[in-house]
């Protein structure tokens, strides 16, 4: 019964999250002093193109209505929340006309999540295993050496790693291409091994940006629990170190870790947009950049709704997740 | 004598270093370096420009100067802002409490879970290269201010149970000259490393959106820097010294910040700690 309410709050924040992201997404273009139809028509008549007034005004109309700009203000917010949220649809893209701004989110958006879950969950992995090395005895050298290594990598953020990276890998020594480059098939092996190869600078530039923080955050919690009563009794009554370190103190240890994870999911989703378009790497950064210089407006408000619900999404599982890891939790 | 701990030492010295660079170089500046051709293109680094020259004719090392100055300029004024805003949201929640408290900490968990850079993004394409440092800045202040409000507000929380609040009460203060009598200078200390660390945060997004080309691309920052180097090919040309100087001052910067706000921390709680003692 507690977890029913647990899920219900849950939930009730996940929606309200949304709901706030996307008022802000859809207030933006309005309260800026900037008219997208205007900027459109803008382009259109700067290539060259002369069109007689009442052209102008009917491609002003079409594209008043492509945006959902037609009506009063209640009007085109209750329509662009029936299209982002309940139809999902953010109609067709300019840049890419006549495809619609969907097909190409979902082409993109496997990327983003294969890129991000990946990097994520080996960061977090390694950079827990590495927090816990460095805390379960905190006076020791290596211990002290795996923490300043830490202390240096952590406030550097992913895209300035992954320009580090692209200077060593791509242009000193030449070992990875310089704009990503996949062909062939989806999902044949070809393709496959390919764009795992071209994934390797872009996920590394997130894994060793993203781990520092959960090697400081783990030595820590680690600490912490390393000096606890009931570890100095399991060392007196014998149980061997290796067991200590993963049973008493891991296990205690790695639950704020998993609640750290979905606090985080956005940050790290913020420096990976960054890292994407680097790269070249097809995701959904690389999209919403397309949509920035191609000035596609459909596409741009469709990419940034999509990231917005995305990172709700993924917290939202992190949270639920969480009880399969703490038998003790209580639902408040 | 108070004891410097290392961290708060080399952060310390590092940031004091960034200053000069960032404020008071500028001023000796020989020529303006933002405008272009006002040096010979594609120098490598020489006595005469000890960090070489850009594609476009400017002195990396004078341009390195304005880009620090504008960058500690958006640091600085959305962690004051936003420190200041999430402090006083903070006491007010956890002090008030009941239907306040509840709106306000909502409003938080709302913001710290939607994304900034997305938003950042739909701002500055909009305006289409005329955003401004301050607009950028406004907007990382809307985002920024959750996170501290989110510490001061539990820090409230448990200090009102405190005996020596409840002494004042007895004593007869009231609640707004307990809170700024009693809390505010245990917070004070507190909001001192997260203004550090706001620094740190903003500027690594302004940069970010920089990079990309997204921020103010006439005004010299850290990022916009980098972002020129990229569009005229330094990579490709291996002209190290255009896009390596301000790659490296930001990973000293933020580095340096880093080590000043945690250090500080640690400082103020070993000072707590003794005073007790």
């Amino acid at each position: 019964m507690r977890f029913a309410r647990y899920l219900f709050s849950r939930l009730a924040t996940y929606f309200l999250v949304i709901w706030i992201g996307m008022t802000i997404v859809f207030f933006v273009p309005r309260f800026l002093p900037s008219d997208p139809v205007t900027a459109a028509l803008g382009r259109v008549m700067s290539s060259g193109s002369t069109m007689r007034p009442e052209q102008v005004q009917a491609m002003r109309s079409t594209l008043m209505q492509l945006y959902g700009l037609e009506g009063t203000l209640p009007e085109q917010y209750v329509n662009f929340m029936k299209r982002a949220i309940f139809a999902g649809s953010f109609g067709p893209s300019l840049a890419f006309y006549p495809t619609p701004v969907n097909a190409l989110i979902a082409k993109s958006l496997p990327w983003t999540l294969f890129l991000l879950l990946t990097s994520t969950v080996i960061a977090w992995v390694i950079g827990n295993l590495i927090g816990l090395l460095a805390g379960y005895q905190s006076d020791k050298t290596y211990s002290k050496l795996l923490e300043g290594f830490a202390v240096f990598l952590y406030p550097i953020p992913y895209y300035i790693l992954a320009l580090v990276l692209i200077i060593l890998f791509v242009y000193v020594i030449p070992i990875f291409p310089v704009s990503f480059s996949v062909q062939g098939t989806p999902l044949s092996p070809e393709f496959i091994s390919r764009a795992i190869f071209n994934s390797v600078l872009p996920a590394l530039s997130i894994i060793v940006g993203a781990s520092g923080w959960w090697v400081l955050s783990m030595k820590a919690l680690s600490a912490g629990i390393a000096e606890e009563d009931y570890v100095s009794f399991a060392r007196l009554k014998g149980v061997g170190e290796p067991t200590i370190m993963g049973r008493y103190v891991m296990r205690n240890a790695v639950l704020p870790q998993i609640t750290q994870l979905a606090l985080n999911i956005g940050t790290i989703f913020n420096g990976a947009l960054i890292t994407e378009i680097l790269f070249g790497y097809p995701g959904l950064g690389t999209l919403a950049y397309t949509a920035v210089v191609q000035s596609d407006y459909n596409l741009l408000m469709g990419t940034i709704s999509i990231g917005i619900i995305a990172v709700a999404t993924a917290a939202l599982v992190v949270d639920l997740l969480y009880p399969l890891f703490d038998p003790r939790i209580e639902y408040r | 004598m108070v004891k410097l701990n290392a961290r708060l030492k080399t952060g310390g010295v590092l940031l004091l270093l960034f200053v000069v660079v960032g404020v008071i170089l500028p001023r000796f500046s020989p020529y303006d370096p933002r405008s272009w051709n006002a040096v010979p293109r594609n120098l490598p680094p020489s006595q005469a420009h000890w960090l070489g020259t850009t594609s476009v004719g400017q002195d990396t090392f004078w341009l390195l100067t304005f880009a620090v100055q504008n960058s500690l300029f958006v640091g600085v004024v959305v962690a004051f802002f936003a420190t200041t805003i999430g402090v006083f949201a903070g006491l007010v929640g956890g002090f008030l409490g009941s239907a306040i408290d509840r709106g306000l900490t909502l409003l938080m968990d709302v913001f710290i879970s939607v994304p900034s850079l997305p938003i950042l993004i739909l701002v500055a394409s909009l305006l289409q290269g005329k955003t401004s440092l301050l607009t950028i800045s406004l907007v990382l202040i809307i985002f920024n201010w959750p996170w501290p409000a989110r510490q001061v507000r539990s820090i409230a929380l448990s200090m009102r149970e405190r005996d020596f609040i409840n002494t004042a009460r007895f004593s007869g203060s009231g609640t707004l000259s307990i809170v700024v009598r009693e809390i505010f200078p245990y917070v004070l200390t507190w909001s001192l490393a997260n203004f550090v660390n706001t620094v740190l945060v903003a500027i690594a997004t302004e940069s970010g959106l920089a990079v990309i080309g997204l921020s103010s691309v006439e005004q010299a920052t850290l990022g916009t820097m980098i972002y020129w180097g990229l569009q005229y090919q330094a990579l490709l040309a291996h002209r190290w010294w255009w896009i390596g100087t301000p790659v490296i001052a930001i990973i000293l910067l933020f580095i340096a910040l880093f080590l000043a706000s945690t250090g500080f921390a640690d400082f103020s709680a070993e000072r707590r700690g003794r005073k007790r003692a």
